[in-house]
Formats: structure tokens, sequence, C-alpha cells
């Protein structure tokens, strides 16, 4: 039964991670499509900002277990 | 002569669809009575024989799920020895052992081939040591463990300084750094243009200084930290990318290892913070004082969360990877029809391998982004006293 509660935690945390992840992606994707020659700089903004949330998903995941 | 494509494609698409229909038309009594020999003469290779046992309890009752959980968990762990393939049914590893040193009383060398893979008690002026579960511990003549009630060692551990599989693969890869880097460095000192190999590295070595150090540390002080920059990006590369060849190593889904890299992080940027820095975390100007109490403790946190979330990263990001792919070659031995099961793991195995390609580089280029960011907080000019929402405390 221990295990359970662990287990919906780590779902949450996967579909928290999902959807910021979709936000931060399709706003990527808007505003390069606004200004396309910004894309560089937008990526990089992007990169860094999917890896800060990757962490904390993987934290809390690791955390979790 | 021109051959069109389409034909190509054509018996391509059939061969594909064949494959399946050769799956469904083979009776599941037939495959199963096929993929028994195999699945004992690949999935012993696990040499499972000392994880199993207590995974078995897991895996409810299946054999060759409990042996692919025990080989995955084995890869994942530092060994004493590289086996790159062995036969349990002869009883015999292909691999070399590596050195042991062990300090208890003294230092005491000797070769990882004495403990047989953890089946026979290595003997060192006159004390005895056996393998158990990836850690060496002292016993006696006999070789006997005593177990806890949760299943752990009560044995003696001696002090393990061993030149492990892991160690090994740091120290090819310094060496290869070395002998990469060194003929770079001294073709700037004939002329402008690197020669030979140092062609592939130069622009790799310009992305890092321009697109990672100076837009996040600045002009003028990003030269102090492009060795360490430099160093930890190719470092984690290489490693990375040695974990995707057969070899098995796994460096970087090492928690220490990581936690070690990540400390570096911690330390570089911690002695190279300038006033403004330390004043941002002690008592932030531009807020009322009793804010600026409740924000104190949250700073001091946040300098320890941001290399904590660095190492989780790497670590978690590389071991994922490896245990999907594995979990996915370990696929085939636990269905029961092999046909079927072939072409769908070969198929995913390659494309997750081709993805994480792609991780090697963006996890090496991640820790080098963020340490250069972390570095950039803490050197960074604030020139007037209340623009910090540009400053990016805020991002971690």
């Amino acid at each position: 039964m221990g295990e359970i509660p662990n287990l919906v935690g780590a779902g949450l945390v996967v579909i928290g991670a999902g959807l910021g992840l979709g936000k931060i992606g399709g706003s990527a994707m808007d505003a390069i499509a606004r200004q396309p020659e910004a894309a560089g700089k937008i990526q990089t903004a992007m990169i860094i900002i999917a890896a800060l949330l990757e962490g904390l998903a993987f934290a809390a995941l690791i955390l979790g277990k | 002569m021109v051959i069109s494509k389409k034909p190509v494609r054509l018996i391509i698409a059939t061969f594909v669809a064949l494959v399946s229909i050769g799956a469904f038309a083979n009776p599941e009594s037939d495959t199963l009575h096929v993929s028994v020999p195999e699945t004992h003469a690949v999935a012993e290779e696990a040499h499972a024989a000392h994880g199993a046992s207590h995974k078995e309890t897991k895996a409810a009752g299946d054999p060759r799920k409990a042996e692919v959980d025990a080989y995955i968990e084995h890869h994942l762990q530092d060994s004493h020895d590289f086996t790159l393939f062995s036969d349990k049914a002869e009883g015999t590893h292909f691999g070399f052992p590596l050195p042991v040193i062990l300090i208890d009383n003294g230092v005491k060398v000797f070769s990882s081939s004495k403990f047989h893979h953890g089946e026979a008690v290595a003997e060192a002026d006159g004390s005895f040591y056996k393998l158990f579960h990836g850690k060496i511990y002292k016993t006696d003549a006999q070789g006997t463990i005593a177990l806890d009630a949760h299943g752990h060692p009560t044995n003696e551990k001696p002090l393990d300084f061993s030149i492990t599989k892991n160690v090994v693969s740091m120290l090819f890869t310094a060496l290869l750094l070395f002998l990469i880097f060194t003929p770079l460095a001294r073709s700037y000192a004939k002329g402008p243009l690197p020669v030979g190999f140092g062609r592939v590295l130069e622009p790799l070595v310009i992305f890092i200084r321009d697109e990672v150090a100076i837009p996040n540390i600045g002009e003028k002080k990003y030269r102090k930290y492009m060795g360490y920059l430099l160093t930890v990006f190719f470092f984690i590369w290489i490693l990375n990318l040695l974990g995707m060849t057969p070899i098995g190593i796994n460096v970087t889904g090492n928690i220490a290892i990581t936690v070690c890299l990540a400390l570096f992080t911690y330390l570089i940027t911690q002695f190279s913070g300038n006033k403004d820095y330390w004043k941002h975390i002690f008592w932030m100007p531009g807020v009322p004082v009793p804010m600026k109490i409740i924000l104190m403790p949250i700073e001091i946190l946040g300098t320890l969360t941001k290399p904590f979330a660095l190492l989780i990263r790497l670590f978690a990001n590389i071991t994922a990877g490896h245990v999907v792919i594995m979990s996915l070659i370990g696929m085939i031995f636990v269905t029961k029809n092999i046909y079927a099961d072939l072409p769908i793991s070969f198929g995913l195995t390659l494309f997750i391998s081709v993805i994480e390609i792609l991780v090697a580089f963006l996890q090496a280029f991640i820790f080098t982004m963020l340490s250069s960011l972390f570095i950039g907080m803490a050197v960074q000019d604030h020139h007037d006293e209340h623009g910090h929402d540009d400053h990016l405390n805020s991002l971690v």
C-alpha cells in the first residue's frame, strides 16, 4: 500500500512537467514565428527553462521513489 | 547504372510488412519453444546469480524478468572489472580484471580476477575479502557474509580506492582530452588556423565561448572560467558518448560523479561571488526589512538547490536513458513471441539510441550552460540598485 501514493505523485509530477514543457515549447514556437531572426536566442532561453523544469521533475521523481 | 529508388522502397515495405505477418503466422507454442534456449543463452550474460535472489520477490515469480532486472541493475552500478559478455552455463567471463586497492591495515593491491566475479574469496596479506553486490567486504577464510534483518551485510568494509570501471573510463577520457586538445593548442603558435583534428574541435570551443560563456558571464570576465567550462563540457560529453557504446560504461549516470561535478560548479560560484552577490543573498536590497529577513534563508537555500538540480538532472537523464535502452533490449527475452518482438525491440532501441546521442550532447551543453549562468550571477555587476528584474535569481 505504501507505494501507491508515491506512484500517484510521480504521475502527477510527470503530468505537470509535460504541461510545462508543452507551454514552453508552444510559446517558443509562437515567439520564433513572430520574430524568426531571434530564433537562436529564443531557443537558448527555451532550453534553459526546459532544463530547469526537467531538473525539478527528476528531483521529484527521485525523491519520491 | 541508375537504379530507381521506388522498387527498393517497395521491397523494404514488403519486407517490413512480411515480418509482422511472420509474427502472427507463428503459433505461440512453437515460438515459445524457439525462444527458450535463446533466452537462456543471452539473458545469462547478465550473470545475475547474486542480483536475482532478492529481486525474485519483486518480479512475481517470472525468472526472466528478474534476470533482466538484475542485468539492468548490474549495468547501472560501478564494478571492479570489465565484463564484456559471459556464459553462466559454462561459468566463463570474457573481459579483463582491474586493480583493487584497499586500505585496511596498510595498502593492499591485487587484481580483481582473484574475486572470480564474486564467486571466490580473495586473500591478500592474511586478510580475506569477498565481493558482494559490487562492494568489497572483509570476511573469514570461508567467505561468510552475515546479513541483518534487511538483507544488508554486517561485515566490515575496507576503504576501497580501487581503479574501478568508472575510474578507468574517466582516466581514459582525461587522457583522450589531453591528447586531442594539446595539438590544437600548439597549432595556434604556428598560425591562426588549426590543423588536422583541431578543425573539428575549434568550432565547438568557439561555440562554448560565444554562445555559453560570453552571454552568461560577460565580455570582461569570461576568460577566467573558460578552462573550467570547456573541460566540464568535453568531459561530460565524451563520457556520455562512451556510455552509448556497448562496453557498458555508465559514468555520468553515477550519482557520486555528478555530485562531484556539481560541487566544482558550486565552489567556483561561491569563491568568485562578488560583494553584490553576497549582499543579494544575506541582505536583499530594495525590499522592506521583514522581507529581507525572510529572504535570507531562502536565498541561502537557493545557492544549494542550484547545484542540486544540476547534479540530479545529469544523473537522472543519463540513468533514464540507459534504463530505457536496456529495457527495450530486455523486452526481447521476456515476451513469448520472439518474431513479433525482435523488430519492435530493434526499431525502438535504434530510435531511443539516436535520441540518446542527442541527449548526450544536450546534457553536456546544459550542464555547461547552467554552470556559466550560476557563475555569471555571482560575478555580474549591478550598476543600478533597483534593476533587479533582469537578474536571473528568479529562474531557480
